[in-house]
């Protein structure tokens, strides 16, 4: 085992007081203060998050969109620059490798952020992929070289725009803008997207500045309680919103159409990989999909207990993702259910067994949080 | 400062005989490990354990620790209070934020339990 990597705002988390953890090979921050003091100041104030390990990549050159769109499901002929989408790497199967944004900075210039247990996988398949291109596109790993920090909450707009100027305020859901920063001519991208279901911004900066930027929202945050928050409060944030954890809920063994993400696959746009084998199932429909469910009784399903829907036993499965919701008080989760006699309702009566104990839970529609409407 | 009237286990839990009854809680030390604690699992009082046996389980909101009895003996009452407030065994861990009380199966206190001095040093090797 390799020694774990540091992002470079390691020491700004030690001097937050973080409590470190083990994370796709990082020793990454999992709280500081809690995760439900964390959750909590996401959802009604701003929280700031240490999300370096992500992977970036980026694909250049002439043949960098027709490159991506036989690698990915969505379609990014449809992107204009300064947009963003979520999309995927899938295998033949139509199974994923990674889920991912992808961010067009010109027609020609695309920029990919990966997970970062599956960058280098990640970046090998783009690799291979651009060598049969005969140099019309150019595939760099730029993760080394770039660190990225979330700010998300209802108050992170006024925050993110004093800090790297007024114009983040104005920025659509999934649109970006590139600038550099006042003291040099580093380039920053500021985005506003995230993982949390709030409002919210992710910040790519080179490494260099990242201190100044973290300690600047920091700084910035404070009147209005904006607070570092670590990965346990980015998993209930992500989990409550109804995001699918790469790895975790889907992986190599489940499909968009099951994960309930069909809306990434544009069938107009053309062949990519895993297009003939989805395509194969939404003819024939899925033997696996992925649902919600909250927990009625008293307890916490958790990840690999097995979730059991009431006068269909046919119909169950591992849970893929279990925790308790702060924002809605009780324990939430997804889990992947056999669904030969069709997916279970909404309402639907379950259970999980946990310690042995059976506990009731009832199927319910994802997300299982909405942020309420900004009263513009 | 770990409280020195009182027993203490290598799981991090602490034990204060007194009567032939034993109060069981957890460490300052493990209600950090775990962190937001949002719910207890308790057994029913009555309910008799061999020493070394599952009682219930504290769940945080990330991680999930069974309780176990250092100690033979049967549950004469258990913290209701956690039921509504668990985040009390994070605020108060050596106090109102106890587990169980235990009708000790035998006289006097376990031998190989450790004071506070030896728990002490346990967590800081």
């Amino acid at each position: 085992m390799t020694r774990a990597l540091r992002t470079v705002l390691y020491r700004c988390h030690v001097e937050s007081g973080a409590r470190f953890g083990p994370f796709a090979g990082y020793e990454m921050p999992i709280q500081y203060q809690g995760v439900l003091a964390e959750h909590r100041a996401v959802r009604e104030r701003a929280g700031m998050f240490d999300v370096s390990h992500m992977g970036e990549i980026r694909v250049r050159g002439p043949r960098a969109l027709s490159l991506l769109q036989g690698l990915t499901p969505n379609d990014v002929g449809a992107l204009a620059p300064g947009r963003a989408h979520y999309s995927a790497l899938l295998t033949e199967r139509g199974t994923f490798i990674d889920d991912l944004l992808v961010y067009c900075l010109d027609p020609e210039d695309y920029l990919l952020v990966v997970n970062a247990a599956s960058r280098e996988r990640d970046l090998e398949l783009l690799q291979r992929a651009a060598e049969a291109e005969d140099g019309g596109v150019r595939v760099d790993d730029q993760s080394d070289e770039t660190a990225l920090i979330a700010v998300q909450g209802p108050r992170a707009a006024e925050i993110v725009s004093d800090v790297v100027g007024a114009a983040a305020a104005d920025l659509r859901y999934y649109s970006f803008l590139r600038d550099h920063s006042a003291e040099d001519e580093a380039q920053r991208l500021v985005s506003r997207t995230g993982y949390t279901g709030e409002d919210g911004f992710e910040i790519y900066t080179p490494p260099e500045r990242a201190e100044d930027l973290w300690a600047a929202f920091l700084e910035r945050g404070r009147d209005v309680g904006l607070i570092p928050a670590g990965l346990g409060a980015r998993d209930t944030l992500r989990l409550e919103a109804g995001m699918m954890l790469c790895g975790q809920d889907i992986d190599e063994e489940t499909t968009p159409l099951e994960a309930g993400l069909s809306w990434i696959v544009k069938w107009k746009k053309g062949d990519f990989i895993g297009r003939d084998a989805l395509a194969r199932q939404r003819e024939r429909g899925c033997r696996h999909r992925l649902v919600g469910f909250e927990v009625e009784g008293r307890g916490i399903a958790r990840h690999g207990h097995r979730l059991t829907v009431r006068n269909a036993p046919d119909c169950a499965g591992p849970v893929t993702s279990g925790a308790f919701a702060p924002t809605l008080g009780r324990a939430i989760g997804i889990a992947r259910v056999d669904c030969g006699g069709g997916l279970p309702a909404p309402g639907s009566a379950a259970s999980v067994t946990v310690r042995g104990r059976e506990i009731d839970c009832r199927i319910v529609k994802l997300p299982f949080y909405r942020r309420p409407k900004a009263g513009v | 400062m770990i409280p020195d009237d009182r027993l203490y286990t290598a799981q991090h839990e602490w034990l204060k005989v007194e009567d032939g009854k034993a109060v069981l809680g957890i460490t300052d030390f493990a209600q950090q490990e775990l962190g937001d604690v949002v719910f207890v699992e308790l057994p029913a009082p009555g309910q008799e354990f061999a020493a070394g046996s599952e009682i219930g389980a504290i769940e945080s909101v990330k991680a999930v620790a069974e309780i176990y009895t250092p100690v033979a003996g049967s549950i004469e009452a258990v913290n209701d209070g956690l039921e509504d407030a668990p985040e009390v065994v994070n605020e108060d861990p050596y106090g109102e934020g106890w587990l169980v009380r235990l009708r000790l199966a035998e006289e006097g206190p376990p031998d190989d339990l450790m004071t506070a001095a030896a728990y002490e040093a346990q967590l800081a090797g």
